[in-house]
């Protein structure tokens, strides 16, 4: 009788004084939420997919309520309706959801681009671009053995038979997995409003980028030249268009038409540049 | 000196909790995906498992034994971990936010893992005086976290290797596992 009594009295006493110290460090201790994180958490689809780069629907949730500077519309599976609605929530104004697409910054088919050796190792981009950097002559160029294909969610992409992966743009979200499955960074989600695009990543200097593809970009800069509003920048011997002044600003595309190895070109896949002038291309 | 510095040695390699005691198993393939991640775990581990076996042997000396309720201690620990972990994730979560965005989620799992219960009620089964416990237990988590951070290394190594499809994920963890395990078992009769 006494044990039973004893354990009665221990396991209630233990239970008691760690309540009291639990309730007590929850009062001291105390977070102040603002309540309007869990209000805009639950506008977001909650798929933690991170398309908005942040680590989940509630961090992006946090952040956006708290950082004055972060925008409502980084939602992209949300699309417009929730971008409204968190504007609405925070205040912010309200910005379309830039629709993307994944495109592929390399045009290298086995034809093009030459090879600095033979790799028979695991069929993997990764694991080929251990070896010397992939066995591709060009080492920012594609390495084909279709990373992005098997990591697209939407099976919006497929391996060509010239050794470049394609994308289908009519099941492509933009979503991004593509691009971090890339270990050579060749993919990039770019808007679909973009008028022009750059179909290379070579980073190497022109002569040397010439030699072993015959499609790269030499870091030449004459589309840069021919660019009136500033939007093409050459950097690291590559031209980078800023899409943005681009789909802003520009109604007359003309950076492309004397690029010597038309590594430049019009985005011709994506559906608002169709409807812009493309005399240049003549 | 000596005797602790055996006891050390041993917890963390001869008898390592994971490897040769086989606890703590869910989060040891949970975990290992990536070494980052594993590293974080670790020393989550480590410091629950210190500060929890120093409470509970605190708690098992100075309350239990004096009763004569010994036979109370796995019920005792359950619930003295889980308020503890609780505790630690209130602080933390307020004193260190960085700290907790590192460790916040594991801490979370920790509070019912096997591994944090076993290493207090061992130590005082053995009868280990304060010093002794908190030396195992410090021993103890590194061993886990060692265990941890070695097979994280393996995995991500493991994903360039050609494994046959029935084997790929899990199946091939639970064979590399196995042969650590094995390893470990070589250490046996060291101390």
């Amino acid at each position: 009788m006494y044990t039973a009594i004893m354990i009665l009295v221990v396991m209630a006493g233990i239970g008691t004084v760690f309540g009291f110290i639990l309730a007590f460090a929850n009062k001291k201790f105390s977070m102040e939420v603002n309540p309007l994180i869990h209000i805009v958490e639950d506008v977001l689809p909650k798929g933690q997919c991170g398309a908005c780069g942040y680590a989940g629907c509630m961090a992006y949730a946090e952040a956006v309520v708290l950082n004055q500077e972060v925008p409502p519309n980084l939602c992209v599976p949300g699309k417009d309706v929730v971008a409204k609605a968190v504007a609405e929530l925070t205040g912010k104004a309200a910005e379309k959801v830039e629709p993307r697409v994944a495109h592929i910054r390399c045009r290298g088919t086995v034809d093009k681009a030459t090879s600095s050796y033979e790799y028979k190792g695991i069929e993997d981009c990764a694991a080929a671009s251990l070896v010397q950097g992939g066995p591709k002559g060009c080492k920012n160029g594609c390495v084909g053995f279709g990373n992005c294909v098997g990591s697209c969610p939407f099976g919006a992409m497929s391996m060509g038979d010239k050794g470049l992966p394609i994308v289908d743009m009519k099941k492509c979200t933009g979503c991004g997995a593509c691009e971090a499955a890339c270990p050579k960074k060749v993919i990039q989600m770019i808007s679909m409003n973009a008028h022009v695009k750059v179909d290379c990543n070579s980073k190497d200097k022109g002569a040397v980028a010439r030699k072993v593809c015959t499609v790269a970009c030499i870091g030449c800069g004459i589309c840069a030249k021919n660019c009136s509003y500033g939007a093409i920048e050459i950097k690291d011997n590559l031209a980078v268009v800023d899409h943005k002044i681009c789909a802003e600003k520009c109604s007359e595309a003309t950076c492309f038409a004397k690029c010597p190895t038309k590594a430049i070109g019009v985005a011709h896949q994506l559906k608002v540049s169709e409807s812009i002038n493309l005399k240049a291309t003549v | 000196m000596k005797e602790y510095l055996a006891l050390f040695i041993g917890s963390v390699i001869v008898n390592n909790f994971v490897l040769t005691r086989f606890l703590g198993l869910c989060i040891f393939f949970g975990v290992s995906k990536s070494l980052n991640a594993s590293l974080g775990m670790g020393m989550a581990v480590t410091s629950v498992i210190t500060l929890s076996s120093i409470l509970a042997w605190l708690v098992y000396n100075c309350i239990l034994l004096p009763l004569g309720l010994t036979f109370l201690k796995t019920i005792v620990f359950v619930v003295l971990i889980a308020s503890f972990v609780q505790l630690l994730e209130l602080i933390i979560k307020k004193q260190a936010p960085a700290l907790y965005n590192m460790w916040g989620i594991y801490l979370v799992l920790i509070a019912t893992n096997c591994i944090v219960l076993s290493v207090p009620i061992l130590s005082v089964e053995s009868n280990y005086g304060f010093g002794m416990s908190t030396v195992f237990a410090i021993g103890s988590g590194l061993g886990f976290a060692l265990a941890l951070v070695l097979m994280a290394s393996l995995r991500e190594k493991l994903v360039y290797a050609d494994v046959p499809k029935a084997l790929e994920g899990s199946g091939v963890a639970f064979i590399v596992a196995g042969m650590l395990s094995l390893a470990f078992l070589g250490f046996s009769g060291m101390i």
